[in-house]
């Protein structure tokens, strides 16, 4: 194992990827969890596959969340940072400070001294930057309220990483051999603070500056892997020199990103980093799953499972709290704070870091080591229990009972799936003064409208119940406008059983789904890209310089004749000859849009020949023979006047 | 049975006309007549020229039914014109494919029959007012046959659009016979 080197390696940490994520991906368990439980199988206490320098590895997978935090710095310009200052100083800093002297307490009931007490109040009261970013990117909740707090949050983390750095030598209470400190330790404190103010600016100058002409220089050799070598190569310089003054790198990257989120290169830096941040935070996450030290955890698991429910519930409660005090509503608390309650990867640091100060024991850090480990490994299970449990308790609750008053379930039309598709249904429905009901199953999307004034309902569109309080035997149509095959080839299902004489309109995603649902029985189902693919084209042409008629007309020929022949293929869906007929159809579809140039000959020809109705005027022309003639003369006519 | 009357009802607001309404349920029951809904087929405007070309030589008399919007029809029967009435079908080489049939406006007018006189404020009479009409169908080698008018179709009692519901019955039954529209298809079965 040893001697096989890098290449083995690598092969068994893709292969515990490519499994543990696929595997838990189709399970519903997100791409996190996937690689924690890859790696803890790979790791020293199950297989054994990966040798026992994982904490190496760990610390070059690191470089997977400085990578992270530069891409988000990216997509967040300094005005948009400067707006979160609130959130960040405010609800961050309290964070911080409320949980550190909570731990702080707990601590010293175990009779420890006050200062080594103070240090694991701090190093815990961090959380998991990269854990949470990934999963709440993963479920599309960073963009929610809950998300930017818990960003913000997390920002103030990472800045409160460096005081905690200078601070942690200050609480030695063991003898140590030789004091270990970050970044030049021969340095007054003065010039410390000067070199890091020295290099922040730097970093900020050059981006400003230097960058732009770098990549427009590096760009114009276009050669796509020297860019994105060159947009590794700052990443990496950014790190380099962060760690050198002691200033978490992830930190610094995030500046850097944030300072070049204006810049024109923008989207090239992320295109060429996504890939590599994404495998080495995945990397990251395997070796945080294999380094979990399952010895220590066997000899004392209750103690440890003590310590961990302990840590997870005091940051719980804080982050509650604060989230209240800031005025999150209950679900956006409730995310909020399940996602923030774990350890962080800062604490494995600091835990080394304190032992070789004297500040911590051996002992107690390996404990605590594992104790952070689980509750990262924890935090996916607690979002996923967040989300699917509490929170659908939470507004199915409240709502219900307001939902048996308010709609009496009276209203003709019953949309399932308020997303961004069922709302556009919706609303011109409700212009003409329609009365719709709204069953929605993301309590998340549902506080969403609510600010807006609009009121959905929670409710699992495939339960029956659901759909009979929703009015289902008395509603004349269901829209199902729910994104998802399944659920809405189940709610066709439903209806046509339990609520035949509802009228089923569905959205499809594309083509097979579409035949899935009228054959499942709906009356008309619209895949949801092509009317906004027509409309695209119709622009298109129009920006081709057609004139809009004609770009109009094609545009809707197209939709008129791809929906016809939907209609038709759907007979022969799932036979051989499917693909057959598909391709004819296609072609003839072209054919019809290429012949249909209205009026290019008949309208000029027309008034061209007015000679052949004044002659036609006095003749019979009734019968077979006279519009023959008339033919002919017309012909001669068009013919002159060419 | 082989339907020979295409009745093109053009009206965009057709659920709100009492009087197209009336005349629709008094010719839809004959069993030679086809409906075709212009609004409700072609609700975009896109008019399916193949499918209204095809409808045109199905049948012999082609009723086109509309309120008299500004001296005329509403504007789908215009561009319905324009499309299907195309070169190489309706004229030109390879055209006058419809020669020889039938074309019947039967329109509602809102006001009265002496507006549309010299000295009634519409000044002109609906027989030229409809010249355009009438026109296009002589170019197509197409008989214009007399309209059929309801006046004052939003003013007159519900009894009376009936009553002229009737007229027109009789006057499409009556058409229906004397053109001898049935005399091809009697050929067709001798032959």
């Amino acid at each position: 194992m040893e001697e096989a080197g890098f290449l083995y390696q690598a092969f068994v940490f893709l292969a515990a990827a490519v499994i543990g994520v696929s595997i838990a991906k189709h399970v519903g368990l997100g791409s996190v969890l996937g690689y924690l439980i890859a790696g803890i199988i790979i790791g020293p206490f199950a297989l054994g596959l990966v040798g026992h320098d994982v904490d190496d590895i760990m610390h070059f997978a690191e470089f997977g969340v400085v990578m992270m935090l530069f891409l988000i710095g990216l997509e967040l310009q300094p005005k948009k940072l400067w707006n979160m200052r609130m959130p960040i100083l405010g609800l961050g800093g309290l964070q911080v400070l409320v949980t550190t002297l909570l731990l702080m307490l707990l601590s010293l009931a175990f009779e420890m001294h006050w200062k080594m007490a103070l240090a694991i109040g701090m190093i815990l009261a961090l959380s998991s930057t990269a854990i949470v970013l990934q999963t709440l990117t993963e479920k599309d909740l960073l963009r929610t309220d809950a998300g930017k707090s818990a960003f913000a949050v997390l920002l103030f983390q990472d800045m409160a990483v460096i005081p905690m750095l200078t601070l942690l030598p200050l609480l030695a209470t063991l003898p140590v051999e030789t004091s270990v400190s970050v970044g030049h330790t021969e340095l007054e404190e003065w010039q410390q603070a000067t070199l890091v103010f020295a290099v922040i600016s730097g970093i900020i100058l050059t981006g400003r500056y230097l960058i732009r002409p770098l990549f427009n220089w590096i760009a114009r050799t276009g050669l796509r892997e020297i860019f994105i070598a060159t947009s590794l190569l700052l990443v990496l310089s950014i790190t380099i020199a962060m760690e050198k003054i002691g200033i978490s790198p992830a930190l610094g990257a995030f500046l850097a990103g944030v300072v070049l989120a204006e810049s024109e290169y923008r989207h090239e830096l992320e295109v060429g980093l996504v890939t590599f941040k994404s495998l080495l935070l995945g990397l990251f996450f395997i070796t945080v799953g294999a380094s979990i030290n399952f010895e220590i955890l066997m000899q004392s698991p209750w103690v440890i499972l003590l310590l961990m429910t302990a840590l997870i519930v005091i940051k719980l409660l804080v982050l509650m709290l604060l989230a209240r005090q800031f005025k999150m509503s209950l679900i956006e608390n409730f995310v909020f704070s399940f996602a923030l309650a774990q350890g962080g990867e800062f604490a494995f640091v600091l835990f080394i870091f304190a032992v070789q100060n004297g500040v911590l024991t051996d002992e107690i850090v390996s404990l605590l080591t594992v104790v952070v480990a689980l509750s990262m490994a924890l935090t996916p299970v607690l979002l996923i229990i967040c989300q699917k449990i509490i929170v659908p308790k939470l507004s199915f609750g409240k709502e219900r009972r307001e939902f048996d008053n308010v709609d009496d379930g009276d209203t003709p039309v019953i949309v399932a799936g308020y997303g961004r598709f069922g709302q556009i249904v919706s609303r011109i429905l409700r212009s003409q003064g329609f009365d719709t009901t709204l069953l929605e199953y993301d309590a998340v999307q549902i506080d969403l409208v609510k600010k807006f004034g609009t009121k959905a309902y929670y409710g699992d569109v495939t339960n029956e119940e659901v759909l009979r309080v929703a009015g289902a035997d008395v509603a004349k149509m269901i829209v199902i406008a729910v994104g998802n095959q399944e659920k809405s080839l189940k709610v066709i299902e439903l209806c046509r059983k339990h609520f035949p004489h509802l009228k089923i309109y569905s959205r499809a995603k594309g083509r097979r789904e579409a035949f899935e649902q009228k054959k499942a029985g709906a009356d008309f189902v619209m895949r949801e890209t092509l009317g906004s693919a027509v409309i695209l084209g119709r622009e298109a042409l129009m920006g081709l310089g057609y004139r809009k008629y004609q770009a109009h007309r094609t545009a809707t020929a197209f939709y008129h004749y791809d929906s016809q022949h939907l209609e038709d293929l759907a007979e022969v869906w799932g036979d051989k000859q499917y693909v057959l007929k598909a391709a004819e159809r296609a072609e003839m579809l072209e054919e019809v849009l290429k012949a249909d140039q209205r009026g290019s000959k008949a309208m000029r020809q027309a008034w061209n020949s007015p000679v052949t109705y004044e002659e036609e005027e006095s003749e019979d022309s009734t019968t077979e023979d006279s519009s023959v003639e008339k033919k002919e003369i017309d012909n001669k006519g068009s013919q002159e006047s060419l | 049975m082989t339907t020979r009357v295409l009745l093109n009802l053009v009206h965009p607001i057709f659920e709100k006309s009492w009087a197209n309404q009336a005349m629709l349920e008094a010719i839809q029951d004959l069993s030679y007549v086809h409906v075709n809904d212009l609004y409700e087929e072609y609700p975009d405007f896109f008019v399916d020229i193949q499918r209204e070309q095809k409808l045109l030589l199905d049948h012999s008399l082609i009723i086109f039914q509309h309120p008299f919007y500004w001296y005329s029809s509403p504007s789908l029967l215009k561009e319905w014109q324009d499309l299907v009435l195309a070169e190489g079908f309706a004229y030109g080489k390879g055209g006058y494919q419809l020669a020889g049939r039938y074309w019947l406006n039967a329109i509602t007018a809102g006001a009265a029959k002496e507006s549309y006189t010299p000295h009634g404020f519409n000044h002109f009479s609906t027989t030229e007012l409809l010249r355009p009409f009438e026109q296009t169908a002589d170019f197509c080698g197409m008989k214009f046959v007399e309209p059929f008018v309801m006046y004052e179709a939003e003013t007159i009692s519900h009894r009376a659009v009936e009553k002229e519901a009737q007229r027109y019955r009789d006057y499409v039954e009556s058409l229906a016979h004397s053109l001898d529209l049935f005399s091809d298809i009697n050929e067709e079965e001798a032959s």
